[in-house]
């Protein structure tokens, strides 16, 4: 069917380009006899042949011009008064004697042409008559391939400033009203092909429609050209009538396309001085149109303007270049309801490009964008659009490709707003994007507060988001990612090691939340960032003073180990352990920093399950040795005591060994004992007790989770010293052991009382 | 053979020249055996004079009961062929009877002659103007000979010349207000006007405006009327919307017109109409048809 109906417009071309040459053949032969009176019989046939109907767009134009080239022989014959001895004047009334309307006017206008050029009469009067004749032909084609034909011969006939036509006042003024009739009644005319054949499908319609509105858009390309517009008129008469007509049309197509002609036909200069004109009839438009292209051309257009001078510049400040296209853009987006969430955004990286290349100094400019952008999308769910989604990565990117420096960005409130918009692989690729974009331009990042805000937005990549079925990972592409974020860390960085360890912490609060998957990737480039700063500490040895400093290094290696630990990582665990002893026996002199730190290893390494038996006994054994070796008794108690904890980890599968749990509270008891006796030495009176009763806590921790080392005699013995201890006359009283003791013993009697397996337990111990 | 033809040969040549011959402006008129002749062209209130001569044939006399040359005003309805129906008779006697030697040359004169009728050539009807020499025989019959001559009469423009303005229509169809500028045209002039269209719902194809030439001749019961259409001139092509509106410029002179006759002598009328035609695309054609009156304007020239 569709073949077919091919194959007859052939045949009926065929036909209409044969009818034209035939009737072409005898206008020649009367053109070169001279014979007026044939050479008009013999044209308007020809022209006839343009009369039908049952050509496409596309075989009208073919068929168009071949009898366009045949005119303009006619048009050589008529410019010659001694070949047809008839004045231009007679020769106008002439050719309106043809019959039909079509060859008449063609006819008409190729006289009209002639007529102008003669300047028998002023051009704006013939001009006017031939625009206003041609409204006889009121079928779309036909009347467009006619005012086309019109357009085309008048081009250079306009009475410009300057040309040769130029009238005596308001004479530029004649050629854009020439030019803006022919445009609206050539946009009337389009729009209405679309009512035109019911049978026709709408697709085929619109293609048709295509192919003939760069006939309607080549009036705006005359007037473009025509010198004597100047800014005051194209701002008073030319815009307002052309966008009114465009407003007006009510027609998607074309609202479309003459938009975007009046953006690239006019001078950037106008369109900036103009632009709430031009902006303004935007959300009049109907809510199909892709206003967003055109936008976006629009601001494309005057970024590349104001980039190609400086001297541009100060124009975009005083018309508020900004703020209007922003208020536009709101308006177009309130006003196209249905304009789907790809629209609006688009939209958004438009003014967003636009931003940073005319105001690259304006970032509140751009965080407004974002605000925006936010606003548009809150209370809607993560965009599953993907095309939506793509332009979100170019909002997001636009920014730091210009300031190339995520810093920038980060000061951006509304970026992060932005990302969570994002779906989950989006958002993954997005960080993927600022983290190569730090890459690329060395950004340091040098404050923990960046670091979080960074790690805000890369969120995706560190941790598992929720709902997010891990499952579908692409394990390449996760090695890639996690990749990046490792290198990202190397990346922090800060002079000041204060700050410096406030990044590490960060770092290491945010990569822990990764999960096992992730570890093995990002903790080896923190505990590498950790140690150049170990290292940098170390290179200024002399400048370490305060009580705080020496402690530092303990911290970190406390968190790397619960990192390597984490990740199954024995070998750099025991490493790290090993360096910090070293660092504690080389650094740390000061006893009071030697304490924290003692007991920041204790109680990371009761945390390590990482260890084999071997390395395990090493450190802790190691532990206890240092423990042991503090300054003050007491502090050599509690350490001691502490270490007890490295025997027995309360885990299902932790270690518990009673005996050296024992060990350890028996070393303790002794050194609390040698620390009394120290006290009734030194002072005459011996020291609290709160040592023992710290040791008997201990006991009764071990005792209730069942180390059947610590026997109930054994706490019966403890409680019986304590008592006799604190009766003795040499002691001190100490209000606060006294309360700590009381309190234990209620605990023993609350339990005892409780019943049951514990109560049981207790029973054999006496209060 | 030259013997039997010079029998049925009038004896004699007889031509009609008119004093201002080779001035007088001269117009085609198309004669019964379809050929067209130049004849002179004269209008009411003229002198009509000139020369007739007579000739006998070699060696021939002609021998009359009197010489007479008429001017006569004719009207003829082609249902009645050969009936003439004379409105102006006027004659002038050039000769008494007697006998013609050799050639003879007679002038005549008709002064103001008052011919209030244009020739004209229609379907049904013609009006002429004809000299008719008569020489009176009494035996073989007259010989005779017409000269035609044409009348135009003018017109100055008319003092009142309303345009024609009005609004018609097809209800919930086609609502359309035409405007021609004047009611009265001269031969030459221009018919300047729009149609604007107020309403629109059928599809139209294309607009023509007409000029029709109603001839009626006879009277009463046996009125006949004849109308032609002279001109079919496209105004549209394709269709319009609400609030369009199609400029009208129709030149007259291509088109062979002549001015309103209204009821000449009681025989015949001629009328022109401008009728705006509407085609839609199933061909239905909506039209509306309105007089206007011709008029011949004086030339200048």
């Amino acid at each position: 069917m569709i073949s077919n109906i091919a194959e007859d417009e052939d045949k009926w071309l065929a036909e209409g380009i044969a009818g034209i040459q035939h009737n072409a053949f005898y206008m020649h032969r009367s053109l070169d006899s001279n014979n007026l009176r044939e050479a008009l019989k013999y044209s308007a046939q020809m022209l006839s042949e343009l009369r039908t109907s049952r050509l496409s767009p596309h075989k009208y134009y073919e068929l168009y011009m071949r009898a366009f080239d045949e005119l303009r022989k006619l048009e050589i014959f008529f410019k010659d008064e001694s070949k047809h001895g008839c004045s231009i004047i007679d020769l106008y009334e002439l050719v309106q004697h043809a019959g039909n309307i079509l060859p008449r006017l063609y006819l008409l206008c190729t006289v009209g042409s002639v007529y102008i050029k003669s300047k028998e009469a002023p051009a704006k009067d013939v001009l006017k008559d031939l625009v206003e004749m041609c409204r006889g032909v009121q079928h779309p084609i036909r009347g467009l391939f006619l005012r086309s034909y019109l357009s085309q011969v008048s081009r250079d006939k306009l009475p410009d400033i300057g040309s040769d036509y130029e009238g005596d006042a308001d004479t530029v003024m004649d050629a854009v009203e020439f030019v803006l009739q022919n445009f609206t009644e050539m946009n009337k005319l389009w729009v209405r092909m679309q009512h035109q054949g019911p049978g026709r499908a709408k697709e085929k319609q619109e293609k048709e429609r295509s192919e003939l509105r760069d006939l309607v858009g080549k009036n705006l390309h005359v007037l473009s050209q025509i010198e004597g517009i100047d800014l005051e008129m194209y701002k008073d008469t030319v815009l307002p009538r052309v966008l009114e007509q465009v407003v007006n049309c009510k027609d998607e197509l074309a609202q479309y396309y003459l938009m975007d002609c009046i953006i690239q036909v006019f001078p950037d200069e106008y369109h900036l001085q103009t632009l709430e004109t031009l902006l303004g009839a935007c959300p009049q438009l109907q809510p199909t149109v892709d206003i967003k292209t055109v936008l976006s051309q629009l601001m494309e257009r005057l970024s590349n303007y104001a980039a190609s001078s400086a001297e541009v510049l100060p124009d975009f400040l005083q018309v508020e270049a900004f703020a209007k296209l922003s208020s536009a853009i709101g308006k177009v987006i309130e006003a196209q309801v249905d304009m789907p969430v790809v629209g609006a955004i688009t939209l958004y990286v438009s003014l967003l490009t636009f931003t940073l290349r005319v105001h690259p100094d304006r970032l509140d400019y751009v965080d407004q964008v974002l605000g925006a952008c936010v606003k548009k999308l809150c209370g809607k769910p993560k965009l599953e659009d993907s095309k939506a989604t793509k332009q979100i990565v170019a909002l997001l990117s636009a920014p730091l490709e210009k300031y190339n420096d995520i810093v920038t960005a980060l000061t951006l409130s509304n970026y992060p707003r932005v990302m969570d918009h994002l779906d989950n692989g989006t958002n993954k690729i997005m960080a993927m994007v600022i983290i190569q974009s730090i890459m690329k331009n060395s950004t340091c990042i040098s404050t923990a507060d960046k670091v979080e805000a960074l790690f805000e937005l890369i969120k995706g990549l560190i941790k598992d988001l929720d709902g997010f079925p891990v499952d579908e990972l692409d394990e390449e592409d996760f090695k890639d990612e996690q990749n990046s974020v490792a290198r990202l860390i190397h990346m922090f960085y800060n002079d000041d090691p204060e700050e410096m360890l406030k990044i590490i912490c960060t770092v290491k609060k945010h990569i822990m939340t990764g999960g096992s998957r992730r570890l093995p990737f990002t903790v080896p480039p923190l505990i590498f960032s950790a140690l150049r700063l170990v290292r940098r500490l170390q290179g200024q040895e002399g400048d370490v003073v305060g009580e705080e400093e020496p402690a530092t290094p303990k911290k970190i290696f406390q968190l790397l180990n619960q990192a390597a630990n984490d990740c199954d990582l024995e070998p750099v665990a025991y490493e790290f352990f090993t360096q910090a002893f070293i660092l504690y026996e080389e650094e740390i002199a000061d006893s009071k920093a030697q304490v924290t730190a003692i007991h920041l290893i204790i109680g990371t390494l009761q945390r390590m399950n990482v260890f084999g038996v071997e390395n395990r006994d090493t450190l802790t054994h190691k532990a206890t040795g240092y423990s042991a070796k503090l300054l003050k008794k007491p502090d050599q108690c509690r350490a001691v005591y502490a270490c007890s904890h490295l025997f027995w980890v309360d885990d299902q599968d932790g270690i518990k060994d009673g005996e050296r749990v024992m060990l350890c509270l028996k070393r303790a008891l002794r050194i609390a004992n040698a620390a009394q006796q120290m006290a009734t030495v030194a002072r005459g009176s011996s020291g609290p007790v709160t040592l023992f009763v710290e040791i008997l806590n201990k006991y009764i921790y071990f005792f209730e989770k069942g180390n059947s080392q610590v026997t109930s005699s054994a706490i019966q013995g403890l409680i019986e010293l304590i008592t006799s201890e604190m009766q003795s006359e040499s002691t001190t009283p100490d209000p606060s052991s006294d309360a700590f003791f009381a309190s234990t013993m209620r605990y023993i009697q609350f339990q005892k009382q409780k019943g049951g397996a514990m109560g049981e337990k207790y029973d054999s111990i006496k209060a | 053979m030259n013997y039997l033809i010079g029998a049925f040969k009038p004896s004699c040549n007889i031509s009609i020249t008119f004093a201002d011959g080779k001035s007088r402006k001269q117009v085609p008129i198309k004669k019964e055996n379809g050929q067209t002749v130049m004849v002179p062209l004269f209008q009411s209130q003229e002198n009509i004079s000139g020369k007739i001569s007579i000739e006998p044939l070699q060696g021939k006399k002609v021998e009359h009961n009197g010489v007479k040359i008429e001017l006569l005003g004719q009207i003829e309805m082609y249902f009645d062929r050969g009936n003439f129906y004379d409105f102006t008779s006027l004659v002038r006697e050039l000769d008494v009877p007697g006998e013609i030697y050799e050639r003879k040359t007679f002038p005549f004169e008709f002064s103001t002659v008052e011919m209030p009728y244009e020739t004209y050539n229609g379907v049904n009807v013609r009006l002429r103007y004809v000299l008719k020499v008569t020489i009176s025989r009494g035996y073989g019959g007259s010989i005779v000979e017409y000269q035609d001559f044409v009348v135009r009469n003018y017109t100055p423009p008319p003092e009142i010349n309303n345009s024609i303005k009005m609004e018609v229509g097809i209800e919930d169809c086609l609502h359309i207000e035409f405007e021609y500028n004047k009611s009265k045209y001269h031969l030459k002039d221009v018919i300047i006007g729009k149609i604007y269209f107020l309403l629109v719902r059928i599809k139209i194809k294309n607009m023509d405006l007409e000029i029709r030439r109603r001839e009626s001749t006879g009277s009463g019961a046996n009125t006949h009327v004849e109308t032609e259409t002279l001109a079919k001139f496209e105004l549209m092509d394709g269709a319009p919307v609400r609030g369009e509106s199609i400029p009208i410029r129709l030149f007259l002179s291509p088109y062979e017109l002549t001015p309103t006759h209204r009821n000449i002598n009681n025989k015949f009328s001629v009328k022109y109409y401008l009728n705006l035609v509407l085609v839609d695309e199933e061909d239905r054609r909506y039209f509306k048809q309105q007089e206007i009156t011709v008029y011949r304007l004086p030339e200048t020239s």
